[in-house]
């Protein structure tokens, strides 16, 4: 039995998505005989930590400060030992950019994408090269804020006259933004945890829009608008290839514990493009990662401890 | 409808450290701590056991005399057997659904309507209906066209629902001429209005006009509450409406609540036995008509030529609308890294309309910080218009656009005249 912190809350936009997982996961610690202490990260943190001493940091955190390395840095300091990714697959995989930018690197297919800050757009003139941009990446374009975790901020833009709101849409979140082609197909998400040391993949769920309108992205985070299959209705060959093409984007970015890896089946060529890495998806009853687990016969409770038991391999 | 990305989003509008005009509070601050001891003393000695009782499911007979009282001081003659007590005006809005509605049945409401009542509407699958405003309320003669419109596809509307007064969210208020039409429309097509009036009292400019019930009592089912005269800690709201609808009505709060609390009600009676009641909503206007004019002077000062909003005569709100590029969702985001939050725009409508309006409330918050907010909003909507405008070419209209482009290249040229088409607006959530 060890003194868990469980971390939640926090101040990002994914805040009751966090509050919602980190309660989850302190019932499953307490059934796992635990002694839980919760912490509804804010500016107390340090103190909060210092005060309760902690065997290892569960972190339920999502989106900024919790999922970009912020909150594990400052665990480093502290010495206190944490579930999930280290600080720096954190940093790389919150950030679309970089993490689009290393799979790019090592030949990981991911949608081709151009990205920009404030600053290339205030001093620079970037607004002068989105011609060139969308007539390499052809509409629909897909405009996202580099750093937001759940679908706010994403937009469509179907001709150039789309592309200006998008982009101040997607600057409403953070100072650089990415324009990425949009790839018509299947949504898959692979959720990734380590066994013994080394990762597996757990079954493939699909999300599936009741409405076939492929525009409404924010259809897949409403409930009663999008459908989940798991495991997903995919050939053996096309589901081995999305689990090793996510394993391998799982160990790119060095992620550890557990992962979710979110990836497109493109419609016309079979074609598999990883869209992001999210690494600490959502935990709570409708997430997919839970799901993805359920089907792998881990239960949630089994799926706490090992991602405990993971900690410091 | 809210995306529950939205949902989480209002929830952070509720953290401490953020100014919020996103609620629809009243100012509670100012009624004496001594008054309420005293009347709750008053209802400890005189009603201690009925006040600790249920109560009957219509409400006392002594509170409904104060409803009366009310209801006479905007222009209205109730007796006491028309009037239900309610737990607050919006459990007379879920009656009226629970009465009237099944599911698929059509209600028409304004356009943006208050978010309020949309959750109580698709809970009973209702398919809303919205009929776009202007200064003058609801459109009537668009509502008469999609009546028709309704009909020949077999549909008639359980009822029409509007907020007449100081209209929450859209702060316009129902001409004269439109009341008239709109209990003229119901009469002939024998259709329902349910008038939902929380805020006639607080009107701080003009004359009072008379309420579409006071026009009509056969068609009209009226709301109103406690919340904004006294305090919406009691719960406290009425309806009027046609007999037989107020008998249903009456059974179906029998199943909700069997009774609104007794403490409350024998709480506002004792209130108003104890004075004028109306000398503490005169006191609220005072404060509340301040309010709203130093977040008029706010947004003159801090919002960009590229924005409208209503100057409400009374009520809680104003609606300020932005440059269509603008997503009202998106800069809430943006502004609550600003610690300020306001409520978008698409909250007040099912359809996904709404996408570049947003609702200020002046009520909840004090002078100064209706400024601080109101500067720290205006200030991130300043920055994205002035995005857009480098992302476009196109100058914001503070400044003087310049009479030839010389200065950009034919590349750009091109680039302008593509990026001014009016941007789509992306149905959502």
């Amino acid at each position: 039995m060890s003194r868990v912190a469980v971390l939640k809350g926090g101040r990002s936009l994914e805040r009751q998505v966090s509050l919602r997982s980190g309660a989850r996961v302190q019932d499953a610690l307490e059934r796992l005989g635990h002694e839980v202490l919760p912490i509804d990260v804010g500016p107390d943190l340090v103190a909060q930590l210092t005060t309760c001493r902690p065997d290892v940091a569960f972190v339920a955190l999502h989106g900024r400060d919790g999922e970009d390395g912020t909150v594990q840095e400052l665990l480093e300091v502290m010495g206190i030992p944490y579930t999930g990714s280290g600080v720096s697959a954190c940093i790389r995989a919150a950030d679309k950019v970089l993490a689009k930018h290393a799979m790019r690197d090592r030949g990981i297919p991911t949608p081709d994408f151009y990205a920009f800050n404030e600053t290339a757009l205030e001093a620079l003139g970037a607004a002068q090269a989105l011609p060139a941009i969308e007539e390499r990446l052809q509409f629909p374009i897909v405009v996202k804020p580099a750093r937001q975790g759940s679908a706010l901020g994403i937009k469509f833009a179907r001709t150039p006259g789309d592309v200006p709101a998008a982009l101040v849409a997607a600057f409403s979140y953070d100072r650089k933004v990415l324009l990425e082609r949009y790839v018509r197909g299947r949504e898959l998400a692979v959720s990734i945890l380590d066994e013994h040391g080394s990762p597996i993949a757990l079954p493939i769920v699909e999300a599936v829009p009741e409405q076939e309108d492929f525009y409404d992205f924010e259809a897949r985070y409403e409930i009663g608008r999008t459908r989940f299959v798991c495991p997903a209705e995919l050939d053996d060959e096309v589901a081995e290839r999305a689990s090793r093409t996510a394993l391998d984007t799982y160990e790119l970015l060095g992620c550890a514990g557990f992962a979710r890896v979110d990836l497109m089946l493109a419609r016309d060529s079979d074609a598999l493009y990883v869209l992001e890495v999210n690494p600490i998806p959502g935990l709570t009853e409708t997430s997919l990662l839970p799901q993805a687990a359920e089907a792998a016969g881990i239960s949630f409770d089994e799926f706490v401890a090992r991602v405990l038991g993971a900690v410091g391999r | 409808m809210r995306s529950s990305a939205m949902r989480d989003l209002m929830a952070l509008t509720e953290r401490d450290d953020v100014i919020s005009l996103a609620g629809g509070l009243p100012d509670t601050s100012t009624f004496p701590p001594d008054s309420y001891a005293a009347l709750m003393r008053t209802v400890a000695g005189d009603s201690c056991a009925r006040a600790l009782q249920y109560g009957p499911t219509e409400g006392l007979t002594r509170l409904k005399a104060c409803i009366v009282k009310v209801m006479h001081a905007e222009g209205m003659d109730v007796d006491v057997d028309e009037v239900l007590v309610t737990t607050g005006g919006q459990q007379v809005i879920d009656l009226v659904c629970k009465t009237l509605l099944d599911p698929g049945d059509v209600v028409v409401a304004e356009a943006p309507t208050y978010p309020g009542a949309i959750p109580t509407f698709c809970s009973y699958q209702a398919d809303v209906v919205q009929i776009t405003m202007d200064r003058d309320g609801m459109r009537v003669e668009e509502l008469e066209s999609t009546l028709d419109q309704l009909e020949r596809s077999g549909r008639r509307p359980k009822f029409i629902y509007t907020v007449p007064n100081f209209h929450n969210p859209a702060g316009v208020t129902m001409s004269l001429e439109r009341r008239r039409e709109l209990v003229r429309i119901a009469g002939e097509r024998e259709l329902l209005v349910l008038e939902d009036n929380p805020y006639g009292l607080l009107r701080y400019e003009g004359e009072p006009l008379p309420t579409l019930y006071s026009l009509d009592d056969e068609f009209v089912i009226y709301a109103s509450t406690f919340s904004k005269i006294l305090s919406p800690g009691v719960r406290l709201g009425w309806a009027v409406a046609p007999s037989p609808i107020l008998q249903k009505m009456q059974i179906g709060k029998q199943g909700s609540d069997l009774c609104s609390s007794s403490i409350s009600q024998y709480f506002v009676s004792a209130y108003f036995d104890a004075g004028p009641w109306e000398d503490y909503v005169r006191s609220l206007l005072e404060i509340y008509r301040r309010r709203r004019d130093v977040m008029l002077d706010s947004l003159a000062e801090h919002f960009p030529r590229e924005a409208e909003w209503t100057h409400p005569q009374g009520g809680l709100f104003i609606w300020a609308t932005m440059p269509p590029y603008i997503d009202t969702t998106d800069l809430l985001a943006r502004a609550l890294r600003e610690h300020v939050a306001f409520v978008p725009g698409r909250a007040a409508y099912v359809d996904g309309r709404g996408a570049s309006e947003m609702r200020l409330n002046f009520s909840g918050v004090d002078e100064d910080l209706i400024r601080e907010g109101i500067r720290r909003i205006g200030e991130v909507v300043r920055e994205q218009v002035g995005m857009y405008s480098t992302l476009t070419g196109v100058a914001p209209r503070a400044e003087t656009p310049r009479a030839d482009n010389t200065a950009q290249g034919p590349e750009q040229d091109e680039l302008a005249k593509i990026l001014t088409l009016p941007a789509k607006r992306k149905r959502a959530g």
